[in-house]
């Protein structure tokens, strides 16, 4: 189904909405999910920073496995702003920070969106897609490939 | 557009003299203000001037003085510790654009601190890189005094924070 939840087949049977653009990427997490995800993941980088035998250790920054890379970024405020990327995806780092930026121009400046709630500004996620597909475009080696 | 934005604030201020009679009142309420804005422009902050973390109240009172005031308002304020403990700072503005129409206080607004939006903006900022502090302004232009002076008094010991922080 697409995002409206009209059939698919369908929405391909029909000239009017060419050229199509398809990409095939891991299945999205539901809402659910993603909280299950983000609650875990920050009790494990909370005894991840204790045990760390570093002193002042800045967390797990990286979590890799078979099929996915997970990137993590936390700011000196706290946040932590996640990525799970497919673990040949170069660039993260410099779009874990290009979300900070878009998340403090977007969210936190506009005056309607209170601190800590689900973000639901059309600009944050305008923005936020923009910065991912050039990550994606960028492939393997980093932007300019 | 700096103009645009000490012309806004002149009005904010002027709006809140009329809205409340004490000096006080208006003062709390600039602060709130300021704290609201501080909360959120951390960040903004953090994400442009990629700084790395401060490693002692020095650092952090540089930091406000020479990157922050700089980025915010054009201009560089200079920093001076006043306590032994190493706890107090004073910044001292040499230019505040945020007064540049103003000559000075009214007579019935004596007590009134004009720029006390900035020390909320401070004191919110601070908190949420988990710094308490209290800040507010020793010495005002506006009221007579030679400059204008903002003291940050930082409350937590800087050791406590990497326990409180995950």
């Amino acid at each position: 189904f697409t995002a409206d939840g009209k059939d698919v087949l369908e929405f391909l049977g029909n000239p009017a909405n060419y050229p199509v653009s398809i990409r095939f990427g891991r299945h999205r997490l539901s809402s659910n999910e993603k909280l299950m995800l983000a609650s875990m993941f920050h009790s494990l980088f909370a005894i991840g920073s204790q045990l760390s035998p570093e002193v002042g250790s800045s967390g797990i920054e990286m979590l890799e496995t078979d099929t996915f890379k997970l990137h993590c970024f936390q700011t000196l405020t706290g946040i932590k702003f996640v990525v799970l990327a497919d673990p040949r995806q170069a660039g993260i780092d410099s779009l874990l920070r290009k979300i900070y930026e878009i998340y403090s121009d977007f969210a936190l400046k506009n005056p309607f969106y209170s601190l800590e709630m689900p973000i639901r500004c059309e600009l944050f996620d305008q923005n936020l897609k923009l910065a991912l597909e050039v990550a994606e475009k960028a492939g393997p080696f980093g932007p300019g490939s | 557009s700096r103009e645009l934005f000490v012309l806004t604030y002149g009005a904010l201020v002027a709006q809140l003299c009329k809205d409340y009679e004490k000096d006080e009142d208006v003062n709390i309420c600039l602060d709130r203000m300021g704290y609201g804005i501080g909360i959120r422009l951390i960040d903004d902050f953090l994400a442009r001037s990629a700084v790395k973390k401060c490693r002692s109240y020095s650092e952090t009172a540089d930091m406000i003085a020479q990157v922050a005031f700089k980025m915010y308002l054009g201009v560089t304020a200079s920093v001076s510790c006043s306590n032994a403990a190493g706890n107090e700072f004073s910044l001292i503005l040499d230019k505040n654009p945020l007064v540049d129409f103003v000559e000075e206080l009214p007579a019935e607004r004596a007590s009134l601190c004009y720029c006390n939006l900035l020390c909320g903006v401070i004191r919110g900022a601070l908190e949420m890189v988990h710094l308490a502090a209290e800040v507010t302004f020793l010495q005002d232009r506006l009221k007579g005094d030679a400059v204008t002076e903002i003291g940050i008094t930082f409350s937590r010991k800087a050791e406590d924070r990497k326990h409180k922080r995950n």
